[in-house]
């Protein structure tokens, strides 16, 4: 289990290196996307002027504030509390994300499944994940909401943040077909006859 | 006692805020109960990033998580209260507007089909809206519930029949839990609606899902229940965040209601870990806010 402090971008080759287990602590920069920005970017053909090679994408539609634009907050947004979502729902836009956009690592809470696992193997990517339902904590990881895309979509806009120390986030799935999710979920499963026969219920 | 339809505009607009910073006592105590079972570390550290995230919301007054959830509030009248109620709703739905728009709020309320989103956390039918009358109280109390989409994504409802008796009520209970994994930010309270019809059934598993923490069943059959299936989940191994443990669910609770001769139905709704919700109380003395 090793800790890796990365600065986004991030090449292949710093990619590949973590395995399930491991902590990663990032810095520089993070987009924020969800449902709605991938559903738009893949099933409805928009497109960003966001340069993604080699990021990190966090899966979160956060809560901001209207100020007026100033150097600290360039865009008139200012992050109240920036927090992450459940990643399931997004499955099927990680492959897309790493092929068409370049993206190589995806933060976000519950984990993601086979498909991704794939991408993410095929491509070199990881999955990051933060502790779900902590947004406070996360919030004092965001030091800026520098720009944003797609904004008719809001709150599921395309947000590039400026993070300082976002972490420790656990490995929770890497490039070598490790899933966290996967063996927790097959070690679960295989409980569930005796977990029943312990209520009296006989397994079907 | 008469109500002031614009102290609960006011107090609607409080709760939803407070209901987001502050984690109710008995929350917080289930933290504590379950991290001195937790026998896996990875979970354990897990368990202390959530503590402290509760710490850091309250230091820094902000949200304790990023969904403001689909706002419900629960209303309950007293002997003797007397309330115009079309003013009350539309009170509590103007406070709930304030709250967004004042606080601000993301507002994570859409139209189901146009996806649009009015950035006020209202909608058709949304703030939901629940009445409910106690002959024991001379007071109006509101309680608060912001329910995220993380939990309330994964809600089921079997219409079992009476053949496969109360065997497929638990076993339904492990898989949805099985199925729910880390999706539903574990460690969760698993809320269990048995009998009734099929709405009933649906709504109970929400009652069940949102009550707090150390209460149980009125029905002492639900009660048994809830021991027994709180002992079963908790050896899955789901364990907090889906990442493997002992601590998947502080609690499952069970509200049960009377069904027909030939109907068994069970419904499953999760309340995630941030299990949040705030109370006003409308007293002859004025207003008191608590959990």
């Amino acid at each position: 289990m090793a800790h890796f402090e990365f600065t986004t971008p991030v090449t292949e080759a710093q990619v590949r290196d973590l395995k399930v287990g491991d902590t990663v602590t990032l810095h520089g920069t993070l987009f924020g996307i969800r449902d709605a920005t991938q559903i738009h970017m893949f099933d409805r053909g928009r497109t960003t002027r966001f340069d993604l090679r080699g990021h990190a994408v966090i899966h979160t539609a956060p809560n901001v504030k209207k100020v007026p634009p100033s150097p600290e907050h360039p865009t008139g947004y200012a992050p109240v509390c920036v927090g992450t979502t459940t990643s399931a729902r997004m499955e099927r836009f990680t492959q897309p994300l790493m092929l068409q956009y370049g993206v190589r690592l995806v933060i976000g809470k519950g984990g993601l499944g086979a498909d991704s696992l794939d991408a993410f193997r095929e491509h070199g990517g990881a999955y990051l994940a933060v502790i779900g339902g902590t947004a406070a904590l996360e919030t004092t990881w965001i030091e800026a909401i520098e720009d944003v895309d797609l904004d008719d979509l809001n709150p599921e806009s395309l947000w590039r943040f400026r993070i300082r120390g976002f972490g420790p986030l656990l490995v929770g799935m890497d490039s070598q077909g490790g899933s966290l999710y996967r063996d927790v979920d097959a070690a679960a499963r295989s409980r569930r006859a005796d977990v029943l026969a312990s209520l009296g219920v006989k397994a079907r | 006692m008469r109500v002031d339809s614009r102290e609960v505009e006011e107090a609607a607009k409080q709760l939803y805020i407070r209901a987001l910073k502050l984690l109710p006592p008995d929350v917080k105590q289930g933290f504590d109960t379950l991290a001195r079972g937790e026998t896996d570390a990875t979970a354990r550290g897990i368990l202390g990033v959530m503590v402290r995230n509760i710490a850091v919301a309250e230091s820094t007054d902000n949200l304790l998580c990023q969904d403001t959830g689909i706002p419900i509030y629960n209303v309950t009248i007293g002997k003797g209260v007397e309330v115009d109620g079309v003013a009350l709703k539309e009170a509590i739905r103007r406070g709930c507007e304030r709250a967004t728009r004042e606080h601000p709020l993301r507002s994570s309320v859409v139209h189901p089909v146009t996806r649009k989103n009015e950035h006020s956390s209202c909608g058709r039918g949304v703030p939901v809206i629940h009445f409910d009358f106690d002959g024991a109280a001379d007071t109006l109390a509101i309680e608060m519930v912001p329910k995220g989409s993380g939990s309330e994504n994964n809600s089921w409802l079997r219409m079992a029949i009476p053949a496969e008796g109360v065997a497929a009520v638990k076993a339904f209970v492990v898989d949805c839990v099985l199925d729910a994994g880390g999706k539903t930010c574990p460690p969760t309270i698993v809320g269990v609606g048995v009998g009734g019809t099929a709405d009933l059934c649906v709504h109970l598993a929400k009652v069940a899902a949102t009550r707090p923490l150390g209460t149980h069943c009125e029905d002492p059959e639900g009660a048994k229940l809830e021991a027994e299936l709180t002992a079963a989940v908790n050896r899955l191994g789901v364990g907090p965040q889906g990442l493997g443990g002992d601590s998947t669910a502080f609690a499952v609770h069970v509200e049960t209601a009377a069904t027909h001769i030939t109907m068994n139905p069970v419904a499953v709704n999760m309340q995630c870990h941030s299990a949040r919700r705030a109370r006003a109380t409308f007293t002859p003395a004025g207003v008191e806010y608590g959990f």
